[in-house]
């Protein structure tokens, strides 16, 4: 007997709340705070702030917990909230040359001045799973952590400057595009691809610069240097006329020194790909370093033979709230256009036997 | 059924729900608007950046004009840009209907009419016929749209060329200088392969004369509705972050050669359920060994037909809604 | 047809890449019906002289006029109408002037429809006829170029640049690439068309064999400027410039 599809409604409502369920989990277990989130998963909060294009921890962090966990999820959650937000005006750039660094280091020279700073990392660790973390309440000794606050480090990147070896991005006094007010068009300014490569997922941006190690359109990268640290926030009320800090954020920069093949009338220099990205996010803003310099390549006459230099190709695939949602609307009905395609598939196998039908007593003679 | 439900969940014959349980003298919902969210959830910039894209997008139809999407509370692909096109022209009097499939009840079209329900406390209905404002996905109603309403269609993929040309820079190209030789290449081809046009739906459109469009993917059987219809047709696609539009009494010409004219094809019976003939059909299955219903996918339009005493073949099946 | 003016004039045409010269005011005509060969060696700039000819790419100084209108002043609508309707351009890769995964049909019909042609019979009735006259079977209509030899893929642009009646054809190294004796067939074949239609072409090529054989009058290149012009026969019996006697004289007789 056929029973049409109905209630839709409940099925949702029904739905949201199996969600929260889920959400929850175990009730007898405690519940995770929104601060034991910020502190104890900050990657995944900075990640979040990232892709979602807004600087909040504790949004952030509100945001992994709604989402249980989902990361893409989260960052959807926080841009949508960033529509909502009204917009008072724009900060004046971050002078990330006066970060207060964390953590500093270079490839390009064994030593630098202010030093090479290891801070917090991953990188030498061993991948080891420690079992002691399997239980709550154990002691973490205090770190060792210099107490006299660092001065501001001058960029590798102005050292190799100063020598002419590497060209300077000079400011020439254009606005940068806003990628969350005007469209993406091709072909895209470096502003407007900074921007959304800035944005992007993660793992997209970092498998395009991967691709270019790979020999898919390399450049021989360097990192000139990566540093993480915290930058002053300041902007320039209408009102006041000079401007006023509102507050401190922590980013995370890289700077890629490539080479360049020169020509007969310019002598070779080093060329720059350039990763920035909210809180501590390395991988992030390496790959986002890799890609910027592979889609220079027009600028630099190179031939655009990759993947990772197709300009269309990259930055029209690396923000995952799009490709989350489109990729996920296959889920979405179409059983009209589907029924649309079997009457058409029908109708074409119809034609076709009767062709051959009719082909067969031609054949017969 | 007349396919509308009241809170308390007894149905009414009009088609039209009220908070109170009550149906109102024109039938239609309303219920107080979320006070945390501006009317419809977008900030006036916002709207007025959507309506003077609107405006240019009346002003040259068929042609996609670029905007800068928001992201909404659903996600990209699931019908944004159809929302903010919504959300820029409701008013505080519009009434409301949001398809999905041809009907009012699939859970997505569920949760974006809720959400205008919600944000803007408009009326909302599942009749064709008193709604102001309709958005759809992937259907236009059977029953003709008048003069002063407004159908919003969701759309996809805007640029109907995108399967020959990936690139955008090229497919701009050919738009401005009218160059649409690869889309005819493409009909001639499947003419050739198949003996007709392979298209089913999504099928292009040239506007006005003059800009090939997608139509959004509305089975082909729809196409012929766009052609002078008496409302405006707006098209929103969010993720690709373009509008377009077709104004009223515009011509709106699927493409097809002169000795293979265009053809809307359906499931060549009659509706099972109300008899209707000339309406495009869902196929259900029935049962284990494949038996088949066909029915009207445009919900409303089956439930009206039902009300006013037609009867299809299988009218016999008993009806139930899953209360 | 008499007429005073030539079709096309490049009227010293100068183009600079960075620091070289790749064309040195560059001055040629090309009358209706007659077809010009551009003969030089690599790095002589003849396929940069095509390239400003039919307007692909813009020369720093001087001006390249068709049936008298400056093309490089025009809009690019009007350009891109020419190229469509009156010009024709046939790449040495054909490859680079076909659609290798429309069928052969559709490679010649695409002119047709997206000058408004609109059906499909006819369309398909003129694919057919111009398949016969580039002497492609008329049961390859429906294959596409890639399962065609590469004589064959030339024969098919060919066919493809001709149907919308050109004016005038530009031709880069047509026989390029192909076989000695595919290559007899294809310059006998346009020889033939041009010839029958009444085409002004320009061919550029490095063989003086091809210029030999099809063109009426031929231009000698050397370093982005013209070394010598004239009559096809007098240019390569009696060459007056150094670098055409050492063209002419390099040249193994078959």
């Amino acid at each position: 007997m056929y029973v049409a599809v109905k209630g839709g409604a409940r099925a949702i409502a029904a739905s949201h709340a199996c969600l929260a369920e889920d959400r929850r989990g175990d009730p007898a277990l405690p519940e995770l705070s929104v601060a034991q989130i910020s502190e104890q998963l900050r990657f995944a909060v900075d990640r979040v702030m990232a892709e979602g294009g807004l600087y909040d921890r504790e949004l952030a962090a509100l945001a992994v917990k709604q989402a249980a966990g989902d990361l893409v999820e989260a960052a959807f959650l926080l841009r949508a909230y960033r529509t909502t937000l009204p917009r008072f005006g724009y900060s004046l750039p971050v002078d990330t040359g006066a970060m207060l660094v964390q953590r500093r280091v270079s490839a390009t020279y064994k030593d630098i001045p202010g030093g090479q700073m290891l801070g917090s990392t991953f990188d030498y660790t061993h991948r080891l799973l420690d079992f002691a973390l399997l239980a709550e309440g154990g002691e973490v000794p205090a770190a060792p952590r210099d107490k006299v606050p660092i001065e501001p480090a001058p960029r590798v990147t102005e050292l190799l400057a100063r020598e002419d070896l590497m060209a300077r991005d000079p400011d020439d006094g254009t606005d940068p595009t806003d990628l969350t007010r005007t469209p993406l068009t091709y072909p895209a300014d470096r502003s407007a691809r900074l921007q959304n490569l800035a944005r992007g997922d993660e793992g997209f941006v970092l498998a395009m610069g991967y691709s270019t190690q790979r020999g898919y359109g390399g450049t021989h990268p360097f990192v000139g240097e990566v540093r993480f640290g915290s930058v002053t926030v300041e902007l320039c009320p209408e009102e006041l006329g000079f401007p006023i800090e509102i507050g401190d954020i922590l980013l995370t920069e890289c700077q890629m020194v490539n080479q360049f093949g020169g020509s007969r009338t310019e002598p070779p220099q080093f060329t720059r790909g350039y990763g920035l990205a909210f809180g501590h996010s390395e991988r992030k803003a390496m790959g986002m370093a890799l890609c910027d310099r592979a889609l220079r390549a027009r600028e630099f006459g190179e031939d655009i033979t990759a993947p990772a230099q197709d300009e269309e190709f990259v930055l029209s695939h690396t923000d995952n709230v799009e490709s989350s949602g489109f990729v996920q609307h296959l889920k979405l009905p179409h059983y009209v256009d589907f029924q649309s395609e079997l009457e058409l598939i029908r109708a074409l196998r119809r034609e076709a036997e009767a062709r051959s039908a009719a082909a067969l007593p031609e054949a017969a003679e | 059924m007349s396919g509308a439900t009241t809170a308390s969940g007894a149905t009414t014959a009009s088609g039209a729900t009220t908070a109170s349980g009550a149906t109102t003298a024109s039938g239609a919902t309303t219920a107080a608007p979320d006070a945390a969210y501006n009317f419809a959830y977008l900030d006036e910039q916002t709207k007025r950046m959507l309506r003077r894209a609107l405006l240019k997008a009346v002003a040259i139809p068929g042609y996609q004009v670029p905007f800068a999407s928001r992201e909404m509370p659903l996600a990209y692909g699931w019908g944004t840009g159809g929302m903010q096109v919504t959300a820029a022209i409701l008013g505080s009097a519009d009434v409301l209907k949001v398809i999905d499939q041809g009907a009012d009840d699939t859970t997505n079209a569920v949760s974006i009419r809720a959400f205008f329900a919600r944000t803007a406390g408009v009326a909302t209905t599942e009749s064709t016929a008193q709604a102001t404002v309709i958005q759809t996905r992937h259907r236009i109603p059977e029953f003709p749209l008048r003069e002063g309403q407004t159908i919003v269609y969701q759309v996809p993929q805007p640029e109907p060329l995108r399967k020959l040309e990936p690139r955008e820079t090229e497919t701009r190209r050919m738009h401005a200088m009218a160059d649409y030789g690869v889309m005819h290449v493409k009909l001639y081809e499947d003419i050739a392969r198949h003996g007709r046009v392979t298209l089913a739906y999504d099928y292009p459109v040239l506007v006005n004369r003059r800009h090939v469009m997608a139509p959004s993917p509305i089975p082909a059987f729809d196409n012929p509705k766009m052609h002078f219809s008496p409302a405006l047709q707006l098209f929103g696609a969010g993720r690709e972050k373009r509008l377009y539009a077709v104004p009223p009494f515009t011509s709106v010409e699927s493409l097809a050669f002169e000795d293979h004219p265009f053809h809307p094809w359906k499931a060549d019976c009659a509706c099972d359920l109300c008899g209707a003939t000339d309406s495009y059909l869902d196929e259900v299955i029935i049962d284990d060994s494949g038996g088949k219903l066909f029915v009207c996918s445009d919900t409303d339009h089956c439930a009206t037909r039902r009300a006013e005493g037609h009867r299809g073949a299988k009218a016999g099946h008993a009806l139930t809604a899953a209360e | 047809m008499l007429t005073d003016a030539p079709l096309l004039e490049a009227k010293t045409v100068s183009l600079r890449f960075g620091r070289i010269a790749a064309l040195d005011e560059v001055s040629i005509q090309v009358w209706p019906g007659e077809v010009l060969a551009v003969v030089g060696e690599s790095g002589s700039g003849k396929t940069t002289l095509l390239r400003v000819l039919h307007g692909d790419l813009s020369p720093d100084a001087g001006q390249v006029l068709y049936a008298g209108r400056d093309i490089h002043a025009m809009a690019a609508p009007d350009r891109k109408w020419l190229a469509r309707n009156e010009w024709g351009f046939v790449h040495q890769n054909p490859r680079d002037g076909l659609r290798m995964a429309v069928s052969a049909g559709g490679n010649i019909g695409e002119r047709l429809m997206a000058a408004g042609a609109r059906h499909w019979g006819n369309i398909r009735a003129a694919a057919i006829e111009w398949l016969a006259r580039v002497e492609i079977p008329e049961d390859r209509i429906d294959d596409p170029p890639r399962k065609f030899s590469g004589g064959m893929q030339q024969r098919l642009q060919i066919a493809r640049v001709l149907v919308m009646g050109p004016r005038i054809v530009f031709m880069d190294e047509p026989t390029g690439g192909l076989d000695v004796s595919v290559q007899a067939r294809l310059l006998d074949l346009i020889r033939r068309l041009t010839h029958e239609l009444g085409l002004a072409s320009v061919i550029v090529t490095h063989d003086l064999a091809v210029a030999r054989l099809l063109a009426d009058r031929t231009v000698v290149m050397q370093q982005g400027r013209v070394v010598e012009q004239g009559l096809t026969d007098q240019v390569l019996d009696d060459p007056h410039h150094a670098y055409t006697q050492l063209l002419v004289s390099s040249v193994l007789q078959a």
